[in-house]
């Protein structure tokens, strides 16, 4: 009889604010807000008891419209920021049973370099824009613990050939490379260490089309050929339904609706999901 | 033998938030498959023949009722309620679903849409090329095809790519969702003989086809939906012959 594998990653009632909170808003039952913020007090609910799981090898998609916490969520399990409460859990991490944030910053630190890459928006978040393209992705391997500058540099260097950046040029530093290259880099770093999962915040948004095309088709071979397990942040429907295998649906800090891409696209419940979709071209 | 598929009263409707709108697409519908059938569904359009089988793949949710499946992997399983990473599994390695349009990813080869179906099952590279070299030339897609993008193919090549990803992965079930419509006739042909082989390979169908003719010379039972009800008809082909 066939088994489904246990998630890889588990993130429960996960709540991040800006923001001390008041009377009128502290209890996450009864909160009175204008969206996901407190007139009262000026609080902001980022995002609000947001669970959920993403299994080995799986692409989570996460749609939302601008400010309904999809960034602030991929912030925090990056350790960007500190969560306000909640829970994570990482199955290659002491087996998935400890809490990650509960973790020291050490061990968080550990974490990121070991057993996640991220991709930001703005390269200029993911990269030093400065240094050189195979520095950039050494310093990452440099704060896993490797030493072996030859190693390294190899390591580089096959990951810049893998995201069609050309090996003559990697010294370069990424200040000089188009916004598509900058992008391909910051994947390169973040797949430096075979980290089993990766997190991609709006990657292709901004890039024009046949750059985008590049960087999608990129992350379409990592997931078919490495197996990677993926959260992807985008608010670009056609990326969600070329990459992922279920989405999620946020809206003023929390999960309106989650499901099978396809049937989000096709079937969606929440009244934001289907003006959403209807709002596709 | 059990059935591989019966569905339970199943009804499935649309709540339209913004048009403030409730659209019934199908009402109470009972129906089955025993394994190795081939079943077709006929009704006027609009009557909710292609909801039931968008249910049953689960790109649709269904409101209320049952859809047992005879899973190889999970046993006896209710997709109408069965988790999602069930459902991706039974995608993966057993249910398949063919419409008349291809849906496929951009900038991806005839060749490449096959093998990664076949890699997806989790088979080997070396086992998928030749699996895909065997499916393209048994399909008849000419060789020059192969290495191009089938966003530039004819109706006919698109649908044949479209039943040969589908049937690399030797579904127990799949399901057929108008495929022949706007196919020539040669085409309409050669799917028909597709259907045949699959048939032979053990392959459950259930189908929606515009074309009666097609479709009854093919099928061992047939369903009628009438004002939004399915009713069991009498095969069609036993009486031809009798005439």
């Amino acid at each position: 009889m066939g088994q489904i594998s246990s998630p890889i990653m588990s993130v429960r009632q996960l709540n991040k604010q800006f923001g001390k909170g008041c009377e009128q808003c502290s209890n996450s039952d009864n909160r009175k807000l204008e969206r996901n913020y407190c007139r009262a007090c000026g609080t902001v609910y980022s995002c609000q008891n947001l669970s959920f799981d993403l299994y080995p090898g799986e692409v989570l998609g996460i749609v939302g419209e601008s400010g309904s916490g999809k960034s602030t969520l991929m912030r925090s399990l990056y350790f960007d920021q500190e969560v306000t409460t909640g829970e994570a859990y990482l199955q290659p991490y002491k087996e998935g049973a400890v809490n990650l944030f509960q973790e020291s910053s050490q061990q968080q630190k550990y974490i990121r370099n070991h057993l996640m890459g991220k991709v930001y928006q703005n390269p200029v978040l993911g990269l030093r824009m400065g240094f050189s393209s195979i520095g950039n992705i050494a310093e990452k391997m440099i704060a896993a613990g490797n030493r072996n500058v030859a190693a390294m540099e190899a390591r580089g260097s096959e990951l810049l050939d893998q995201v069609h950046i050309p090996v003559y040029r990697m010294k370069e530093a990424p200040k000089k490379f188009s916004g598509g290259m900058q992008q391909r880099v910051q994947i390169a770093k973040a797949l430096s260490n075979n980290p089993p999962i990766l997190l991609l915040d709006e990657v292709t948004t901004g890039l024009d089309l046949s750059v985008q095309a590049n960087v999608l088709d990129l992350i379409k071979h990592l997931q078919r050929e490495l197996k990677i397990s993926m959260l992807l942040v985008s608010h670009d429907l056609g990326v969600i339904r070329m990459l992922a295998d279920r989405t999620m649906v946020m809206l003023d800090g929390r999960v309106v609706e989650q499901g099978l891409t396809d049937q989000i696209l096709e079937d969606p419940q929440h009244a934001y999901t289907q003006q959403l979709v209807h709002s596709l071209l | 033998m059990e059935n591989l598929l019966s569905i339970e009263h199943l009804s499935k409707s649309f709540t339209l938030h913004n048009l403030e709108k409730h659209i019934s697409a199908a009402e109470d519908v009972s129906l089955y498959l025993k394994g190795g059938e081939f079943v077709g569904i006929t009704g006027k359009s609009g009557s909710g023949k292609s909801t039931v089988l968008k249910c049953i793949y689960r790109t649709y949710l269904p409101n209320s009722g049952h859809i047992w499946y005879q899973s190889e992997r999970f046993g006896r399983i209710d997709l109408a309620s069965a988790s999602e990473q069930v459902i991706i599994e039974l995608r993966k390695h057993e249910i398949g679903y063919v419409s008349q349009f291809l849906n496929v990813m951009p900038r991806t080869t005839a060749r490449e849409l096959v093998h990664n179906a076949i890699v997806e099952m989790g088979h080997d590279q070396e086992y998928a090329e030749q699996e895909t070299v065997k499916m393209l030339e048994h399909f008849e897609l000419d060789r020059s095809l192969w290495d191009s993008y089938p966003a530039t193919f004819s109706g006919g090549e698109k649908l044949r790519l479209n039943i040969a990803r589908a049937m690399v992965k030797r579904p127990r079930l799949l399901l057929l969702d108008e495929p022949t419509a706007s196919l020539d006739q040669g085409s309409k042909l050669k799917v028909k003989q597709l259907i045949e082989q699959l048939m032979a390979q053990g392959t459950t169908m259930l189908g929606i086809f515009h074309d009666l003719e097609f479709m009854e010379d093919l099928c061992n039972r047939e369903y009628r939906i009438q004002q939004g009800r399915f009713y069991l008809a009498e095969k069609q082909k036993t009486n031809i012959l009798l005439n």
